[in-house]
């Protein structure tokens, strides 16, 4: 029987692998930043996949959120909590 | 007063919002700008099939109507009729990108519920297809409750039926607006959550894959090939400035050329034909020579825009730029001034941060814009000898890539000390969304080409004509006296002016002539190589040695240290008056222009003085 992995965020979240948005911490976020998340669908529910992270350092990371490839600094991911894919 | 109804085109960014304008409204196109805003205003003529004409309006691209940026405040205020000097359009045409219905419906949604005449357009419908999604337009029609068109702008598809259904609605009878502007305020989420069920309704999914967006990024944004890769692009595109110019550039010369000797040979001597000659066409004829550079290094930019990879160069310059206190998102921004500050400073206006945006305005004018390029060109053409270190490595080309990053290193110099001292705050966050690539259309680069050339050659003729003419006449009256024995210009009007500021500049390396080309030079860089093609011009005495070029000229009577202090000071100085009056409409006000225009004079005196005396030293 598979079990459901640990909830993540989406900064600690691997390279490469994805999962679902379960919850989003708004309220640790700039209402800037907030709504630009918002705009650029994140949202419960959204499946998600981290798919490069920048060269010269740990900022920023580019994901698949939805159907759009989005570029967020890790400050803000750590708000964006993610169940990972069950992995065998 | 224009009778033609007027139809706002309105989407998210990346829908392909522009190429779709240009498809309906062709090269008929007013570029302008909202007063009091920074906000471009592009409108178009468009004819409908059964000849009615039609305005397009293409609106910023934005993400809601929430108007938190100066973009988004004036597409709120344009659908709300609250717009100034704007017309209440009397229908919509929301594009959307089909690949991405989840989010571009949500606004799509909110942008329907204004009420007005509204049209959609599903754009990139052939990706969509390619990514393996089928996209029922009728059923999303029913859903919307608006006529919905399948269209793929970049290829001219779709364009005749979107045009039908523009023409059932635009009436040209003014609609009042039937939402109130509370109803505006809608839950994002809640909006968001019903486009996902709409696009889910119409969307038939099999096996849904960005296979070549995903490809090619793993490529462009490696965290080793990605950084090359971009520093590889950006060096060609700086080769590719000298190396296909070269043609075009003598093209230009010997016309202007074959044009001083017609006129001279069907003119009487005189003053009339001194001004045509020596003044205006060897001033204008200076500068419009550079017209295939600059437009080689727009174009390199506009495909850059265009393909998508412009906002991966951002991801990419993320970190780097986060290190001196700015973000990702003002790589743009910064990238768009090395064609030209102006559209450069107008860009940031995307920025949402005001401190990252103020500190981004305040080191655009470091990027070297293209015209500094004839500046540099003629300085390097007669100081560097064309030799090739390397198969394909010309030494010209290599100096003028250094000069770039000189520029580069000073503007991230600056922005690291500005976000400690005067712009301190917050660090930027960084949130962009990553468009799909795509091959760019070659009507819509060629569209914009033309614009910028159009922009240009229009500075060249105005502005420029008009200087080089001033300091035609500065250098060239009063006459000496008889007997006088200096060369002519030390008795003219510009000769004592540059002569009483020549002591102010003799620390750093440079002579007269050369602080004679700085002053008609403030009303555009590239003036300085019609002000000492026309110095040197007049100086010369006769026009048989008009043919000479400018190049020529320059040598002998510069030393090389001369000359690279020369071009280390137009790395830095602030030698633009429009830029500056950007500025200052930008920054609401003086303070912060003064401070832009004081820190880099500083700089480039400073900089210019460092290399003539480090050269001197050097014995070079």
């Amino acid at each position: 029987m598979k079990v459901a992995a640990a909830l993540t965020t989406l900064d600690a979240l691997p390279l490469k692998s994805g999962g679902r948005i379960v919850a989003v911490d708004w309220d640790r976020l700039e209402q800037r930043d907030a709504r630009r998340l918002r705009e650029l669908g994140v949202d419960e529910g959204v499946s998600v996949e981290k798919l490069h992270k920048g060269p010269f350092g740990v900022d920023p990371i580019a994901c698949r959120i939805g159907r759009m490839t989005v570029a967020l600094r890790r400050a803000q991911a750590a708000a964006i909590i993610v169940e990972p894919r069950d992995t065998e | 007063m224009n009778a033609a109804p007027l139809v706002a085109l309105v989407g998210n960014p990346n829908a392909g919002k522009s190429a779709l304008f240009n498809a309906l409204t062709g090269a008929r196109q007013k570029v302008g700008n909202y007063p009091g805003v920074t906000v471009e205003r592009k409108s178009g003529r468009m004819t409908l099939a059964d000849g009615r004409p039609v305005e397009m309006l293409d609106l910023p691209g934005t993400y809601s109507l929430t108007p938190a940026s100066p973009d988004e405040a004036v597409t709120h205020d344009v659908l709300l009729g609250k717009q100034p000097g704007e017309r209440l359009p009397s229908a919509l045409l929301v594009v959307v990108d089909s690949t991405n219905l989840d989010n571009h419906l949500r606004f799509a949604l909110q942008l329907i519920a204004l009420g007005l005449p509204t049209v959609v357009a599903l754009n990139m419908i052939d990706m969509a297809e390619r990514d393996g999604l089928r996209i029922d337009a009728a059923r999303l029609s029913a859903e919307l409750g608006v006529p919905v068109v399948p269209t793929v702008a970049v290829r001219r598809k779709g364009i005749d039926e979107l045009k039908a259904a523009i023409g059932l609605l635009a009436t040209g009878g003014a609609v009042s607006v039937a939402a109130g502007g509370e109803e505006l305020d809608q839950n994002i989420v809640e909006l968001q959550r019903r486009a996902r069920v709409i696009a889910a309704a119409a969307t038939t999914e099999e096996n849904f894959r960005r296979r070549w967006s995903h490809r090619v990024d793993a490529v462009a944004l490696h965290p080793i090939v990605g950084p090359i890769l971009l520093a590889a692009i950006l060096f060609v595109m700086f080769q590719a400035v000298f190396a296909w110019s070269a043609a075009p550039v003598n093209a230009i010369d010997a016309i202007f050329v074959s044009l001083q000797q017609t006129i001279s040979a069907h003119m009487a001597a005189g003053f009339l034909r001194s001004l045509m000659v020596e003044g205006l066409i060897a001033g204008v004829g200076a500068v419009v020579v550079f017209l295939p550079q600059i437009l080689i290094l727009f174009f390199f930019i506009l495909l850059l825009e265009a393909s998508g990879y412009m906002v991966r160069a951002a991801f990419i310059m993320d970190d780097l730029m986060a290190r001196v206190g700015l973000s990702g998102r003002a790589f743009i921004p910064l990238l768009s001034s090395f064609a030209c500050a102006i559209p450069g400073i107008m860009a940031t206006r995307t920025i949402d941060d005001p401190k990252d945006r103020l500190t981004t305005i305040l080191i655009a004018p470091l990027m070297t814009c293209s015209a500094r390029l004839p500046v540099y060109a003629v300085i390097i053409a007669a100081f560097i000898p064309p030799r090739d270190l390397a198969p394909g490595i010309g030494l010209q080309g290599l100096v003028l890539f250094c000069l770039y990053i000189t520029g580069i290193a000073g503007a991230m110099l600056a922005a690291l000390v500005l976000r400690r001292t005067v712009t301190k705050g917050a660090p930027p966050g960084f949130m962009m969304e990553m468009p799909r690539y795509q091959m760019p259309a070659f009507r819509d680069v060629a569209l914009g080409l033309w614009q910028r050339a159009l922009i240009f050659l229009r500075r060249a003729g105005t502005i420029i004509a008009f200087t080089t003419v001033v300091l035609w006449l500065l250098v060239s009256y009063p006459k000496p006296p008889a007997g006088y024995d200096l060369p002519e210009i030390d008795y003219s009007i510009a000769g004592r002016i540059a002569n009483a500021i020549e002591p102010v500049f003799r620390p750093i390396g440079f002579n007269r002539d050369m602080a004679l080309a700085l002053i008609p030079a403030m009303a555009a860089r590239e003036v300085a190589v019609a002000a000492l093609a026309t110095v040197y011009a007049v100086d010369a005495g006769n026009e048989a040695t008009q043919e000479r070029s400018l190049v020529d000229r320059l040598r002998g009577r510069w030393s090389l240290p001369t000359a690279l202090a020369f071009l280390a000071w137009f790395v830095f100085a602030p030698q633009c008056i429009s830029t500056i009056a950007v500025v200052r409409r930008e920054t609401n006000g003086w303070k912060w222009t003064g401070f832009m225009l004081a820190y880099l004079f500083v700089l480039a005196y400073v900089a210019a003085g460092a290399t003539y005396w480090a050269a001197v030293v050097l014995g070079l």
